[in-house]
């Protein structure tokens, strides 16, 4: 029988909370991390809204010959790894470096670091381009300043599938697992809120141009008008689950299931994928729609998209057949870091018996969904559905099962 | 229960000097290069001057105005490549169960070129620091997550199963390749459409591998300017390209009657968990991957027929990919040929794994070694046969080929005969 | 013009932040990069710095050559002292 994945160490690194508790006990109160954008002036900008992650001071974290060659992505998810480490209690120098590799996602790289040597380049020459450029923008830079922190010398990876990538680097980080790696770091951080990344998005179309912080962001509401980026998410550590038994540590909860799928051409009139991923993920977990307590949803915020999400969930588990959750209203859209701060979130539910509520929605009945909103709702917790989606037809869905 | 095995059955490349297979195959063969001076832009401000560009015209090979208008460059050169490794196939899009397709592309610097040209153009050429979004085109975003590749390789292809870039810098070729067959084998997939794309050469890049010194400022022979394992070699050169291929499980392969290439047999990726860009001279980690790789092929060092080898060109790294070749094959190091297609392709950076995937597979087809192009002077720290200059015939069933990337990746896929062995 | 260690102390600083264990205001000047905690990329940022603040261009191997803080200083100054006379 192959080998069991549990996370056992959590870093979260989110808009509403620096930290695992920082983030879960403003998850719970409904706190928002959405505000006018402070790291810029966005004003000439039809969107001014996003999810930043504050009181992050690099220095006090990172030694000061990563800070040149490093993007704000790098370093958030350089100490999200370090806590996550912490968290489950596992010191990499202890371990064999074979037996320890990194998988993260990545949706665009270190994008603030590549502008700012665009603008080098062009402003002034291509002499003053740093010579970090050639690593610190790309997309692998996040799994490779992880491993040479730590010392991580086993199998190793990065995919990119936009926001779906989150779950795909942790169910890359399971089959890796299951091939015998006993520790993977995974999940993703992502943060590009910067002129060149705003305009990159804005050009997607896709963002919500509202003033107010409590209205702009509101997935499966009548109101919905886009999402507001964020940026951060979440690195969790995965282990094989007899690994972790072997050195006392106490799981969060078991990968149990994944399933990805890639929407079909736009103008094919095939259904989309998200209902199959999500049948998918259950196969692979071995349930049952009716096994699943609570689902964490992508909540895209434009009415066409909430609209397809809501039919694949009906479909999956019948008009109000389930809990569903959209913790991500207090942060923003996360990119690829989304789905892991989900997953983070989804186990700490688990744990906690409490359903995080989605902030600022009221749903849209006809959706036929049960959104839990305003409060968390307490309720006996065993099996989470987290999903994601990519643009370009991107369709993930992960389930995670407390440990037994 | 056996895992199932993987195998090749259809190919299609873009390299420098060789669009489509055929003529791909018939430049390395002839042992010609295809490095010459910039083109692409005015390059008299940088270091190095020298790259491997591809000659390429979408439309003629059958994209649309519209597919080449909202595709960068490099998603460009991967559709191509997959369309002509499905033909390639013998696989019949439409009678395919588009659920069970699915799609891997590695790439390691994404739309560089879109994004580039794109930056100049919101910025006013680095006068604005608050770029300006009105002149943004509006497929900036596709640019912005390069994810896009994957999508369009999958719209072309008609795939609707599992499908992702994989990004690990110079190693993305060969992991996005490894990454499909362990769908495969999982059972996520029946077909998987994979390979590599990069389409690098634009100002930004040269200007950041000139920062390190990284590529060659060989600017007055650009033809001879990449020298993998040569004494006077120093540095890389840039190129551009894409290798797609069409991956099943053999068994569905025999039942089809398709024509297969190789078996990928195994592969492992280890990282040096030592520094972004340097190596340590040991070679100890890729090494390590080459054991692996072999030990899951079930594949003797001795039985290895040719090393397809990373061959960048740079000092540092034919040195230790020297080193990790003596400490994983032992004396059958010094006897097996090795070769560096780099000579004449240059390096495209997360694509060239794939490329060098299909030179591999094509040198087991022919029972050719493809050459190391300028290859005259010997360095005492290169001590293998690197097949200097002309392409050598040599019974080839079964091959390793490596990557090592920035990031601190190493890679390792071993390709066998996949009748070989009994099923 | 001179190229004093506290210029160049101040680019390295810039370019390649310090290692926590190394003192950079002890005495530096002879001892090697690699035990100062720099590597060649460190040092080829540094150099490129020193290029454009200073108006000086190194031979290809130059910077990666000098083994030490003394070393790199010289080059600089040999540099500055060439263009002074021009």
């Amino acid at each position: 029988m192959s080998p069991i994945a549990v996370i056992t160490g959590l870093g979260v690194a989110a808009p509403n909370g620096l930290g695992v508790k920082e983030f879960w006990t403003a998850t719970l109160r409904g706190e928002s991390g959405i505000g006018r954008i402070e790291r810029f002036d966005a004003s000439r900008y039809p969107a001014r809204l996003a999810g930043q992650v504050r009181g992050f001071v690099a220095e006090e974290h990172l030694p000061s010959r990563l800070l040149p060659q490093t993007d704000r992505m790098t370093r958030l998810a350089l100490v999200a790894a370090d806590w996550a480490l912490e968290d489950a209690g596992v010191r990499p120098d202890e371990l064999p470096p074979y037996d320890m590799g990194v998988v993260t996602a990545s949706s665009c790289g270190g994008f603030e670091f590549g502008q700012n040597e665009l603008r080098n380049l062009w402003s002034k020459g291509s002499q003053y381009v740093s010579a970090y450029q050639s690593f610190a923008w790309f997309y692998a830079v996040n799994s490779g300043q992880i491993s040479i922190r730590n010392g991580m010398k086993g199998p190793s990876g990065v995919v990119v599938s936009d926001q779906a990538g989150g779950l795909d680097a942790v169910a890359q980080a399971r089959r890796q697992i299951r091939r015998g790696t006993p520790l993977i770091v995974s999940g993703s951080v992502d943060a590009s809120i910067c002129p060149w990344g705003w305009v990159a998005q804005l050009a997607g179309g896709r963002l919500s141009t509202s003033e107010d912080p409590a209205r702009a962001y509101v997935p499966f509401d009548a109101r919905a008008c886009g999402h507001v980026p964020g940026e951060g998410g979440a690195i969790l550590v995965v282990e094989d689950a007899e690994a972790a038994r072997r050195r006392g540590a106490r799981p969060y909860g078991e990968i149990a299931g994944y399933g990805s799928t890639f929407d079909p051409r736009p103008d094919s009139g095939r259904e989309r994928g998200l209902r199959r991923a999500i049948e998918l993920a259950l196969a692979d977990a071995g349930i049952d729609a009716g096994d699943v307590d609570v689902v964490f949803a992508d909540a895209a915020a434009l009415p066409a998209e909430d609209r397809a999400e809501a039919e694949a969930l009906t479909a999956v588990f019948g008009t109000r057949g389930v809990p569903v959750t959209a913790p991500k209203t207090m942060t923003g859209r996360l990119y690829s870091g989304a789905a892991p701060l989900d997953l983070a979130a989804a186990v700490l539910s688990l744990a906690d018996g409490q359903i995080p509520p989605t902030v600022n929605v009221r749903p849209v009945a006809d959706y036929g969904l049960d959104l839990v909103t305003g409060a968390p709702r307490p309720a006996e917790l065993r099996t989470a559905l987290v999903l994601a989606r990519g643009h370009g037809g991107f369709n993930s869905a992960m389930v995670v099962r407390a440990a037994a | 229960m056996t895992a199932r095995r993987v195998v090749i059955t259809g190919i299609g490349v873009v390299a420098p000097g060789g669009i489509g297979v055929k003529n791909f195959w018939n430049l390395l063969s002839e042992g010609r290069t295809a490095t010459r001076g910039i083109t692409f832009f005015d390059p008299s401000q940088f270091r190095s001057r020298v790259a491997a560009e591809i000659d390429f015209d979408p439309e003629e090979h059958g994209l649309s105005p519209q597919e080449v208008r909202r595709m960068d460059r490099a998603a460009q050169l991967a559709v191509v490549a997959a369309r002509e490794a499905v033909g390639d196939s013998g696989l019949e899009l439409d009678e395919l169960d588009p659920h069970r397709v699915g799609v891997t592309v590695g790439s390691a610097v994404g739309a560089t070129m879109g994004l580039d040209w794109e930056y100049r153009v919101v910025s006013d050429a680095g006068r604005l620091e608050l770029v300006d979004h009105e002149y943004a085109v509006p497929h900036l975003y596709n640019y912005f997550v390069p994810s896009s590749f994957a999508a369009e390789v999958a719209w072309s292809v008609g795939a609707e199963g599992p499908t992702t870039v994989v990004s690990t810098g110079c190693t993305s070729g060969l992991d996005a390749v490894c990454h499909a067959v362990e769908l495969l084998r999982e059972g996520s997939a029946d077909i998987m459409v994979a390979g590599a794309t990069d389409a690098p050469i634009s100002p930004i890049t040269m200007a950041c591998f000139d920062a390190i010194k990284a590529t060659t400022p060989r600017n007055d022979d650009p033809e001879h300017a990449s020298r993998p394992f040569d004494g006077t070699r120093n540095g890389f050169v840039l190129g551009e390209g894409s290798a797609v291929f069409v991956l099943e499980e053999l068994e569905s392969a025999r039942r089809r009657g398709a024509h297969v290439y190789a078996e990928i047999a195994g592969y492992a990726s280890r990282c040096n968990a030592f520094h972004m860009t340097g190596l340590r001279p040991d070679g100890a980690e890729m090494a390590e991957a080459i054991r692996v790789a072999l030990d899951e092929a079930r594949v003797n060092p001795e039985e290895i027929d040719y090393v397809n080898a990373h061959g960048s060109g740079t000092k540092q790294n034919d040195r230790h990919e020297t080193a990790a070749f003596k400490k994983s094959l032992g004396e059958h190091a010094y006897a097996v040929p090795v070769s560096s297609i780099k000579s004449m392709i240059g390096h495209s950076l997360g694509a060239i794994g794939s490329i060098e995937i299909a030179a591999s597979a094509l040198a087991m087809e022919h029972h050719v070694v493809p050459p190391t192009a300028n290859l005259h002077t010997p360095d005492p720290e290169c001590d293998l046969d690197y097949v200097p200059v002309t392409a050598r015939e040599h019974r080839t069933d079964a091959v390793l080929t490596v990557g090592s990337g920035f990031g601190g990746f190493q890679t390792a896929v071993v390709l066998t005969r996949a009748e070989r062995r009994a099923a | 013009m001179q190229f004093t260690l506290d210029d160049l102390k101040r680019i390295l600083l810039e370019s390649a932040g310090a290692d926590e264990s190394v003192d950079l205001d002890g005495d530096i000047l002879d001892r090697r990069w690699d035990e100062l905690g720099y590597e060649s990329l460190a040092l080829l940022e540094t150099g490129s710095r020193i290029e454009r603040e200073y108006g000086v261009s190194f031979d290809e191997t130059a910077v990666t050559e000098a083994e030490t803080p003394r070393a790199l200083l010289e080059i600089v100054n040999a540099q500055l002292g060439a263009s002074t006379a021009a």
